[in-house]
């Protein structure tokens, strides 16, 4: 691109968003060349922060006038690179969108903006409808919504009500083209209670397609009844072939608001065993100890075996495990003070536990590389996220390398075992378009080049030969 | 650069941008840009960038490291292990700039001023203490007290107003106090945070040796900034003084009833400044002031204590003003805060909140509804009512 036309694109992006929001220069390009994990960098030639669906709208019809990508971005925290601009162009720093539009108490639904914070509708259901909740994911709080669910996040209520792009009850998207569309109730009523049924489902257009396919400048979230107490219990066994049998006679009493297994190395206590942390809720001591009593009753054989047992959980460990999101997961990034950490999230059956368990211990000790293995329920058992976590000094290339090579070994075992990718990278995506029936991938081909004639979004992902 | 072996593990996780709770971004020039290098989290890695040579020293680096407040939210809300070493880390890679020469115009011209005139504004040295002309308060000789206004209270005219009320208050209470007038010297904690370490050794030096010479033993300080900056730096160059704020002090006064209070009709808020909130954990004696007046009506704003918003004025901007004004400035967003609480006067306890506020309050152009009071012109109300 030459200068005139660079400076021209800058000139046209100021009128569009204002001088403050945005940049072409060095420093905005260096740190929205990257994100946290251990993708390659590659820098955007802009960098903008909208305040308005509007304004997104004529960044879009900018971009398709100049044949530039663009790439939205939330927090840019799914680790993979998702938000890198592999070919340049504009990349949409969501969050001045952060605002809560809507919440309907008794439809128990949100609308927020596309760049609100996964922190901030907590914040503002704690204070404002102390009984509803969403469904939190773990990663920091400045992770939005919106991203959270073109990504088919999950959170703390995964394991009752599936993916978190499950729960959408609406989209408003800037479609590649410039037009905004609306998704789901809200296109035909002011009420936002449906993504799709009964009308043509079209958030499947949207939702895992990475920002390939639009942006999304309000979404419509289901909210939850949030009881009033809330605990926690560990079930620990040394036996991981057991965790698929614990996790299904749990997900059995349909008593728990969350579980997940987990296993690390270190610290020392937890090494060699896999545990399994379970969230009860209840409005009364009743509720609560009945809901208790049924999931201790449901794992009285693996008790009476001695293959298992209930942890003590210290008091002062209580509010770190019952934290939302929990913080320390956050902090495993600096286990070897190096600020990174990158996990894989293959979607397998909850069978698979055991091997991909034993196969990240092996690639931890293969790769000489800290690692945390953790799987998220989803639904009553119809499958996991198993999380292929590793931690990394980003001031050590050596180990950075090992990290990478650990991951892909673990993608692909986690593929071989029937998995799918979650958040993929770009090569975890074409290993996956490699693995696809043929007649899907001419169907995703067919609805990105109808949506986005240009091939301006996000380009590289999700890319049909 | 000092601290440099921390740079690179920052994660970028956003903790750091938030309240405690997450409800409000609480970060003064991420608020304003929206853009992520202004953030704490962003400033890392443009360090970092740039001790790796990923980018070079530009006249935008060093605003994105100029516009930092020093407000310490960041600080407060990170979740790693080095959270503690966050400011200092920007105040290094400010200092690597001013051994550079390579800082923005508006800082330079501030620490020239101090060098120039001992203090920023450029104002000479004899008007320093012409707030306390024709009261009783005299210049400092054996008095148990030292009241030391600083730069903003000796020019500025809130800052002024301000030590006028205060200076009034302490020796109603029954204080010996004393003034440096025309030796008072800027006291570093700003000039500190913008990497001028060789001027803030100089200044402290020099501080530390009149305060020794003319028998300080006692200060209370009108700035929070100062009341930082003798308290955990000048005992580290050998100045060891006992310090307070005045809200301290004044707190106790009015409990001890050596202030008698009538009573003030007036729907009041109040701005933590960060020097003293977040930097040095005093929150209480200010609103214990306010809750002591008979008929004042006191509500907190949603942002408080530790999550307090910055005025916007630390790290030396309410001089420097890398930043400027405009509707996400934080100061204009404290306003509309302060209004959300129905409340007719927004009270401070720092002059540079003082002008920071008053400025914003003209700026959203509401003077009709709501004005800033320092607590000691409360209380002086509270009096004469």
């Amino acid at each position: 691109m030459g200068v005139d036309k660079m400076t021209d694109i800058y000139k046209s992006l100021v009128e569009i968003v204002g001088e403050e929001h945005v940049s072409n220069r060095k420093e905005e390009l260096y740190f929205y060349a990257r994100d946290p994990g251990l993708m390659p960098a590659h820098e955007p030639d802009y960098v903008v922060a909208p305040e308005t669906p509007e304004e997104i709208q004529e960044i879009v019809m900018l971009a398709n006038k100049e044949k530039i990508p663009i790439v939205p971005m939330g927090a840019g925290m799914a680790l993979t690179g998702l938000i890198i601009p592999l070919k340049g162009g504009i990349v949409i720093d969501m969050k001045r969108m952060r605002k809560i539009l809507e919440v309907n108490e008794k439809a128990r639904y949100a609308v927020v903006e596309g760049g609100t914070s996964q922190g901030a509708l907590k914040a503002y259901l704690d204070r404002n409808y102390p009984n509803l909740r969403h469904s939190i994911p773990d990663a920091p709080p400045t992770v939005t919504i919106a991203a959270n669910v073109a990504i088919h996040g999950q959170g703390r209520l995964t394991q009752q009500y599936g993916f978190n792009s499950d729960m959408v009850s609406g989209l408003e998207v800037v479609l590649p083209t410039g037009e905004i569309a609306k998704i789901g109730s809200c296109s035909m009523s002011p009420s936002w209670f449906s993504k799709g049924p009964t009308l043509p489902d079209l958030s499947g257009l949207f939702l895992g397609w990475l920002g390939t396919t639009g942006i999304i400048t309000k979404v419509g979230i289901k909210l939850y009844p949030r009881k009033k107490m809330r605990d926690v219990e560990i079930f620990v066994t040394d036996r991981e072939d057991l965790i698929p049998e614990i996790l299904f006679r749990l997900t059995h009493t349909e008593m728990l608001e969350d579980m997940t297994a987990w296993f690390q190395a270190k610290p020392i206590i937890f090494q060699g065993n896999h545990h399994v942390t379970l969230y009860i809720t209840g409005d009364t001591d009743e509720e609560l100890e009945f809901k208790r009593k049924m999931v201790w009753d449901s794992l009285k054989e693996f008790r009476d075996s001695k293959d298992g047992g209930f942890m003590w959980i210290l008091p002062a460990m209580k509010p770190t495990f019952l934290d939302m999101p929990q913080r320390s997961i956050t902090t495993f990034a600096d286990v070897k003070k190096g600020g990174g950490f990158e996990y894989s999230g293959p979607i397998a059956l909850i069978e698979k536990y055991p091997v991909l368990a034993r196969k990240l211990v092996e690639l931890g000790t293969k790769f000489k590389v800290a690692y945390s293995g953790m799987a998220r329920v989803i639904g009553r058992s119809h499958a996991m996220m198993f999380g292929i976590a590793f931690t990394f000094n980003r001031a050590d290339p050596d180990m950075m390398e090992r990290v990478r090579k650990a991951l892909h070994e673990g993608i692909t075992f986690a593929f071989d075992q029937g998995g799918i990718p979650w958040k993929p990278t770009v090569e975890e995506q074409k290993m996956a378009m490699e693995r696809m029936d043929p007649n899907t991938l001419k169907l995703m081909k067919m609805i990105k080049e109808n949506l986005d004639p240009n091939g301006i979004m996000n380009p590289g992902n999700w890319k049909v030969n | 650069m000092e601290h440099q072996e921390i740079v690179h593990r920052c994660f970028r996780c956003g903790y750091c941008k938030f309240t405690e709770d997450y409800h409000d971004i609480n970060c003064p020039p991420y608020l304003k840009f929206g853009l992520d290098t202004y953030a704490a989290g962003g400033r890392m890695w443009l360090i970092n960038a740039w001790l790796n040579h990923g980018i070079e020293t530009s006249k935008h680096y060093a605003e994105i490291l100029y516009l930092c407040n020093t407000c310490g939210n960041c600080k407060e809300h990170c979740v790693f292990t080095f959270k503690d070493d966050l400011l200092n880390i920007f105040e290094a890679a400010k200092a690597e700039l001013v051994e550079k020469g390579l800082i923005p115009p508006a800082v330079k011209d501030y620490l020239q001023g101090i060098v120039a005139n001992g203090n920023p504004y450029k104002e000479p040295q004899n008007k320093r203490g012409r707030w306390a002309e024709g009261t009783d308060i005299q210049t400092f000789s054996d008095q148990e007290f030292l009241f030391y206004v600083g730069d903003a209270g000796s020019y500025d005219e809130p800052g002024k107003k301000m030590a006028l009320s205060v200076g009034s208050l302490l020796s109603k209470g029954g204080l010996s106090i004393g003034i440096l007038g025309s030796k008072e010297k800027c006291d570093g904690n700003d000039v500190k945070a913008l990497g001028e370490t060789g001027l803030f050794a100089k200044l402290a030096e020099e501080n530390i040796r009149l305060f020794k010479e003319i028998g300080v033993k006692n200060i209370i300080t009108l700035d929070p900034h100062a009341f930082n900056v003798f308290t955990k730096e000048y005992p580290k160059l050998g100045g060891k003084f006992k310090a307070w704020h005045y809200t301290q002090v004044l707190a106790m006064l009015v409990k001890d009833k050596k202030i008698p209070l009538s009573g003030y009709n007036a729907k009041v808020t109040y701005q933590d400044p960060c020097y003293l909130g977040r930097h040095n954990d005093i929150y209480n004696p200010p609103r214990e002031i306010l809750k002591a007046i008979p008929g004042l009506v006191f509500s907190e704003m949603k942002r408080n204590r530790k999550n307090s918003l910055c005025c916007g004025g630390g790290g030396g901007n309410f001089m420097t003003d890398v930043s400027g004004l405009g509707k996400d400035s934080s100061s204009r967003i404290r306003i509309r805060e302060a209004l959300e609480t129905g409340a007719e006067i927004l009270a401070v306890v720092c002059p540079i909140c003082y002008k920071m506020l008053d400025d914003a309050v003209k700026e959203e152009g509401v003077e009709e509804k709501i004005k800033v009071q320092d607590i000691a012109e409360i209380v002086h109300q509270a009096i004469r009512s």
